[in-house]
């Protein structure tokens, strides 16, 4: 194997690393903030919201998204004069908002799930205990259901994280210059896909390796509770003081 | 052009073509998922060896896989797999590229990526397994296969079914990266037809519905499959 090849390519594909870290960050993000909106809405008795939110999960967690991604830059391409006429055609014209917004809503409907599977495994009795003590409906989110429930869910969204991280690659698929685009143009010209493999997969491996150690770092702070008591000081320690 | 006459069966109509197009997507996807079960199955045997250089194999390929995107799985498939056909074919004397049929490279690749998957899921069902059984298996003195055979792959298929049907589900939309190689699935069927029509929406539209009509079934068969291999086991 050719070394000098080897970290010339690394170097090159760091060129998209940018790219695919902002594509990531942001679709997590905002799929997130529309995930908790979807939990609730799915745990809400009301069925004008429990119908929307169980469709929309549904639908994006059923198809493909590389179809998602098609259907929203080639597919709404098409109603081009309304979408001008409407004045959001400057969004839907550019691959990079069209991705995000595809990752965005596909994150957003399997993070949806954790969070209500999450919300859902709040023992009861906690909430009760809050409800005894005079709580509000918002003071119980804050100091009860949330911290619980944020505890809950985080294995299961460190996952959700790392195949988002893997779906940002389908970017390139749509002229996105990330590090699977670079890539795959490496691969066109030179034809050694073993090397370029090894080191475009370093690359998104060392980022996932990395969002999983930080949720399992948070995972450790947010809970002190469940690990083993500190040990108690010596007795002459003790008697000292 | 009106939705029904651009997808029906008429003589303008893209239904038949649409229709086989699925039909590739679920060729692609169970023989990837077949492919993905002979891996996984000797991933997770490896994992559970006493051997440590086969556990250390085992863990690399299910972490690099599952690490990795999807898409470069099938880049490296698909032009590794055509770089090397050409070598070989250069010191059998042929010259000039050659090429891998789309669809074994998309099956291999599926078959690659979904085989890090069902590694995990095959294990942690062999490891439900009551120790009991195997110990009373070797105790009536039965070989090991023969034990395989009568007592460990039944139930480990049994424990397996919940996570192979999420597995499936997996495979089912991944196969749609196969359109890069060109083979004729569905998605790579809606580029074409839009292509040819100019009116993407409609095609991507109808691919979305069909995979959603084909993992709605699979959400079905395999809550009936589950239900049928627990019928001898009691709940409380």
């Amino acid at each position: 194997m050719d070394l000098a090849f080897m970290a010339e390519t690394w170097l090159a594909l760091l060129a998209g690393l940018p790219l695919t870290l902002r594509l990531a960050g942001w679709s997590v993000l905002c799929g997130g903030v529309l995930a908790l909106v979807l939990a609730l809405m799915s745990l809400s008795r009301h069925p004008a919201l429990v119908w929307p939110a169980r469709a929309f999960v549904f639908v994006f967690r059923g198809t493909p998204l590389l179809v998602q991604v098609f259907l929203i830059y080639y597919g709404l391409g098409q109603f081009r004069p309304t979408l001008q006429a409407w004045g959001v055609w400057w969004f839907f014209r550019e691959a990079y908002w069209c991705a995000l917004t595809a990752l965005s809503l596909n994150t957003a409907a399997y993070a949806a799930e954790i969070i209500r599977g999450a919300i859902l495994s709040v023992p009861y009795g906690q909430i009760e205990a809050g409800r005894a003590c005079g709580m509000g409906r918002l003071t119980l989110a804050r100091r009860i259901v949330g911290p619980i429930a944020l505890r809950q869910a985080l294995p299961a969204y460190s996952n959700e994280i790392v195949s988002m991280v893997k779906a940002t690659s389908l970017a390139s698929i749509i002229t996105l210059a990330e590090v699977t685009f670079i890539a795959q143009k490496l691969i066109a010209q030179t034809f050694r896909a073993v090397e370029i493999f090894i080191c475009a997969g370093s690359i998104y491996l060392l980022i996932n390796i990395a969002v999983t150690r930080a949720i399992l770092g948070l995972e450790y702070w947010l809970s002190p509770h469940l690990r083993a008591a500190p040990r108690e000081p010596p007795a002459s320690e003790a008697a000292h003081a | 052009m009106t939705y029904l006459e651009l997808m029906g069966f008429g003589p303008t109509g893209w239904g038949p073509a649409m229709l086989r197009a699925a039909g590739m997507t679920v060729v692609v996807a169970v023989l990837g998922f077949l492919a993905g079960a002979v891996f996984g199955s000797l991933a997770a045997w490896a994992k559970l060896s006493r051997v440590r250089p086969l556990r250390w194999l085992a863990d690399g390929y299910t972490t690099l896989l599952r690490g990795v995107p999807d898409l470069l799985v099938i880049y490296l498939f698909y032009f590794g797999g055509s770089a090397a056909l050409s070598a070989v074919a250069r010191m059998l004397g042929g010259q000039g590229f050659v090429g891998v049929p789309a669809l074994l490279t998309g099956a291999l690749a599926l078959g690659a990526i979904s085989g890090a998957y069902q590694a995990e899921v095959y294990r942690g069902a062999f490891l439900a397994l009551a120790r009991g059984e195997l110990e009373a298996a070797r105790a009536v003195g039965m070989p090991p296969a023969l034990m395989f055979r009568r007592i460990v792959a039944p139930q480990v298929l049994r424990y397996a079914i919940p996570g192979l049907g999420n597995v499936w589900q997996l495979v089912l939309k991944e196969s749609a990266l196969i359109s890069v190689t060109g083979l004729v699935e569905l998605l790579r069927q809606s580029q074409i037809g839009s292509g040819s029509t100019r009116e993407p929406f409609p095609f991507y539209l109808t691919a979305a519905a069909l995979y959603l009509a084909i993992t709605t079934v699979s959400t079905y068969g395999f809550g009936w499959l589950e239900t049928r291999s627990m019928r001898g086991v009691r709940r409380a």
